[in-house]
């Protein structure tokens, strides 16, 4: 029974026959449907500046023989659209033929409820909030000139209908809560954003005004940096603290591991399973199978049960992340990384929490060790180019290490490594794994999916700073 | 194909006369439509074909100065009218800002549509394909690229309308054309990738599909074996698709919003010297066939050519309504940002240029976000070539650069190649005195 073709004019049936008499001659492909009810209610400058509410529905519809992908898209669910776009796909694949494989794996896992995290709090009791959060972030201190803070609440509901008759479906409730400060002292301004969130509903971010720590750790961070000087530039050591500098790993590493750059040998990775790529006691894994997480999945968007994948086993390389498409083309099996934003796009193979787990020392112990070094304790946005394996991130939060002890605050660093030896230069992994608060976006190729992202305190060898101080 | 205006007016009526019914005082609406179709083919290969139909509406409805928005891309009646009620709901409970309005009537555009931005030009898809393998071939001809990252070629059309409940009611069509080729080198162990992309209105303006491969081999073969230098100050020249990204960063810089929320570094700075005298900077939307022409703004604003920087004094802000009224100025119809945004020809030729000093750092690459608009401080990752003398010497690579934007600004010397590749575009950019960090 398909809930997302009830309310229009196309029959399940009349789908069904659509889609295997499209896909008889084709390796895989299905019918992706989509609904997505979206809300943001956003305070700025002092006011409510508007509520806004979307509902977006829509179908993909795909057909991959071999290695060609055709794909066609259209938010007029109708038997015409659809016999249009079968019409496109049967003429992309014309000279292609391929054995359709019907047979996908079945869970019952859920690690999220069905909830509708909109309805579940009032448009009334988030203005509310909002003008809350305002008003208390403003009277912490004279220096708070802009406080904006934000309520983002999705719900998703998505339909795969496979040839055959197969339908999988998935719910997935999605929110974030945003804050961020400028704060203002002496001719310097500086800013800071603090946010939480994952797939449960808002109340459980917001027990025991728990939203007054998230006022707090803003300001925090923004009067710190008031403090901040110029950053070094150069090579030195660096100690990484826990949880979302996480996103570290994600760029240098996550991104390389996933199987389509690995499939068309562009990824610095493609030929090193099996060998070392990170120091003894490095373990990095992707779970989507962690509760509530941001980045968690019932199933993938290609309908296959989420795991948790060993990416990376004490330095060793395991595995790569997969869909479908390119775990039949490097003849192996889908990790259930098969991802996409919306209906809109293409599946690809993306990260889901990626996570490092937990070694032997104290975030002390590293501190101590650095007679020269940075402490980066939060990273703002990072980027990484997949083929010659260099990254960058820019850090919010940072201090001076100067002969093992915690320095003055550091302005405007930005880190730059090379993915494949980074890891190799980790000397200590710390024994405080910590998960991100649930705020991650990675892009790909122009879509943009929830992630998570979790490590311990880690000490790297030797990387580049670049600041403004030589 | 896509659809025409009278099916966009109807829809757009029927959104204004029922929020009107259910008790707004005035409301806006936008109802989109866009046709694409793409296809990648990566070595020499089809990679695969994406058709893409969207239809959407977006509407703003007010109850004095209260207002609230929805949008939705299923346009069933039955889903349509249940949304524009919650829209008109949820806008009885927001609260009032007395700076909430529609925009000016006096300030509508009106007139002659005659900028040139649709191409009726339809490819099949054998054709993007036959351009994309030409492209690739040429890439493929050149010693040491052994790979591709896909190439791929899109066609883009799309129509719209935006009424308002002040009268206001226009729309037209535009057409985008994209082909870009993203080529692998390898040499000695070291793989590198570099990319060239064309985005025109017009189909016949794009690059011709041999000289897009050729530019992306040779900026991927360029960059082999590169090495990581010493930190140290050195003189940078920026490559136009990088050097256009500081005139990214001013363009936010100077937004009506962030003026007047005191969040940019460029606060309280009209009338003042930003750059060195030689430097001026425009935004005009009517340029003919251009990426970033447009007639009016999303409220419906006619587009004022602007003189932002004039012999490098601030002279304008970007400014929407809204944001207008809190700074007391009027909107001049950049509701949507900036339009066709670009720095003035500078008065040396670009071989002059990168002649300016004995070692200058070319960057053409950059990684990472740049700029922190509210301090002006910038660090980015880079990679780039050394010049020496005159000179192509080696590429560089896994540096970073860094300064602040009220020094970069003031420290710019422009070539004068300029050329309207792109909405946003920068002559060749010489940049004094930056912070190179490297070993």
């Amino acid at each position: 029974m398909s809930d997302l073709l009830k309310n229009t004019s196309l029959s399940l049936n009349t789908a069904d026959k659509i889609i295997s008499e499209t896909l008889h001659k084709c390796d895989d492909g299905e019918l992706y449907l989509e609904d997505t009810k979206f809300e943001t209610v956003t305070l700025d400058d002092n006011k409510i500046k508007s509520s806004d509410y979307s509902t977006d529905t829509g179908y993909g519809f795909r057909a991959v023989t071999d290695d060609v992908i055709a794909y066609s898209h259209s938010n007029e669910i109708s038997e015409e659209s659809l016999k249009k776009s079968s019409e496109n796909l049967k003429s992309t694949l014309k000279s292609k033929s391929g054995t359709y494989n019907s047979s996908i794996k079945k869970t019952n896992q859920k690690f999220y409820k069905d909830l509708d995290p909109i309805e579940t709090k009032s448009l009334d009791s988030k203005i509310e909030l909002l003008n809350l959060m305002n008003d208390y972030s403003r009277s912490k201190d004279a220096s708070v000139k802009q406080v904006s803070a934000s309520f983002i609440g999705e719900k998703k509901n998505i339909e795969i209908l496979r040839s055959g008759g197969e339908l999988l479906k998935d719910s997935r409730p999605l929110v974030r809560i945003n804050i961020s400060m400028m704060v203002e002292k002496d001719g310097r301004k500086e800013t800071a954003v603090f946010g939480v969130g994952g797939r449960q509903s808002y109340d459980e971010y917001l027990k025991d005004d728990s939203w007054k720590k998230l006022c707090d750790e803003a300001f925090r961070i923004a009067t710190t940096n008031l403090k901040s000087k110029p950053s070094p530039a150069g090579e030195m050591k660096v100690v990484l603290g826990p949880g979302w500098p996480a996103i570290l790993i994600h760029e240098a590493i996550g991104h390389g591991l996933e199987g389509d750059f690995n499939r068309k040998k562009t990824s610095a990775f493609h030929n090193l399973v099996g060998q070392r790529v990170a120091s003894e006691g490095v373990t990095i894994i992707d779970d989507g199978t962690l509760d509530n997480r941001r980045g968690s999945l019932n199933i993938d968007d290609e309908g296959t049960p989420t795991e948790k994948t060993v990416l990376i086993e004490n330095g060793i390389l395991k595995n790569f992340m997969q869909d479908r498409l390119n775990a039949r083309l490097m003849n192996t099996n889908s990790t259930g990384n098969g991802r996409r934003e919306n209906y809109k796009h293409i599946v690809l193979p993306r990260m889901r929490n990626t996570i490092m787990l937990s070694g032997n020392y104290t975030q002390e112990e590293m501190i101590k060790s650095v007679n020269k070094g940075i402490f980066a304790v939060s990273f703002g946005g990072g980027q990484v180019d997949i083929t010659s394996g260099k990254f960058v991130f820019n850090c919010t939060e940072a201090y001076e290490i100067i002969d093992g002890k915690i320095g003055a605050p550091l302005k405007g660093a930005t880190l730059i490594g090379d993915g494949p030896s980074s890891l190799k230069e980790v000397l200590m992994v710390g024994n405080d794994m910590m998960l991100d608060p649930g705020i991650g976006t990675c892009g790909k190729a122009g879509q943009g999916v929830p992630v998570g992202v979790g490590q311990p305190s880690l000490l790297i060898d030797n990387m580049t700073v670049g600041g403004t101080q030589l | 194909m896509i659809k025409e205006k009278d099916y966009l007016n109807t829809i757009a009526d029927q959104c204004l006369s029922k929020a009107k019914k259910l008790g707004s005082t005035e409301a806006s609406v936008l109802v989109m439509n866009s046709v694409s179709e793409n296809v990648n083919i990566r070595n020499r290969k089809l990679d695969g074909s994406t058709r893409s139909e969207n239809l959407g509406i977006a509407l703003t409805t007010y109850i004095g100065k209260k207002k609230s928005s929805i949008s939705s891309s299923d346009l069933n009646e039955k889903n349509l009218d249940g949304l524009i009620k919650r829209c008109v709901e949820s806008t009885k409970i927001t609260p009032e800002d007395e700076l909430n309005s529609l925009a000016d009537k006096e300030l509508y555009f009106e007139g002659d549509k005659n900028l040139d931005l649709y191409d009726e030009t339809i490819l099949e898809n054998h054709q993007k394909i036959d351009y994309l393998n030409e492209a690739e071939e040429e890439a493929f001809s050149k010693k040491d690229i052994i790979n591709t990252n896909g190439s791929g070629f899109s066609q883009n059309k799309s129509n719209f309308v935006l009424a308002n409940s002040n009268g206001f009611s226009d729309g037209y069509k535009t057409s985008q054309f994209t082909a870009y080729c993203e080529v692998v080198s390898k040499n000695n162990g070291s793989m590198e990738r570099d990319y060239e992309y064309s985005s025109k209105r017009f189909f016949q303006d794009i690059l011709k599909p041999k000289d897009l491969g050729a530019k992306a081999a040779e900026l991927a073969l360029k960059k082999l074996n590169p090495k990581k230098i010493k930190s140290e100050k050195l003189n940078i020249v920026f490559d136009k698709r990088i050097a256009k990204s500081f005139l990214s960063a001013f363009s936010s810089a100077i937004s009506s919003s962030a003026i007047a929320k005191g969040t940019t570094f460029l606060k309280d700075k009209l009338n003042e010297k930003i750059f060195n005298d030689k430097i001026n900077i425009q935004d005009k939307g009517d340029i003919k066939k251009a990426n970033g022409s447009r007639y009016f703004d999303s409220e419906g604003v006619k587009i004022k050519p602007l003189d932002l920087v004039k012999n490098g004094d601030l002279k304008d802000y970007l400014i929407d309504t809204y944001n207008g009224k809190k700074i007391k100025m009027q909107s001049n119809g950049r509701s949507s940002g900036s339009t066709n945004l670009y720095f003035l020809n500078g008065s040396i030729s670009f071989n002059e240029l990168i002649n300016s000093s004995k070692r200058i750092l070319y960057i053409n690459e950059t990684i990472g976000r740049g700029s922190n608009l509210i301090t002006g401080d910038y660090s980015v990752g880079a990679s780039g070539l050394m010049i020496e003398n005159g000179e192509f010497s080696y590429p560089v690579s896994e540096i970073t650069i860094a300064g602040n934007l009220n020094d970069i600004f003031k420290n710019i010397t422009l070539a004068n190649d300029l050329e309207f590749n792109y909405a946003t575009n920068s002559p060749t950019m010489l940049v004094e005195g930056m912070i190179v960090g490297g070993k």
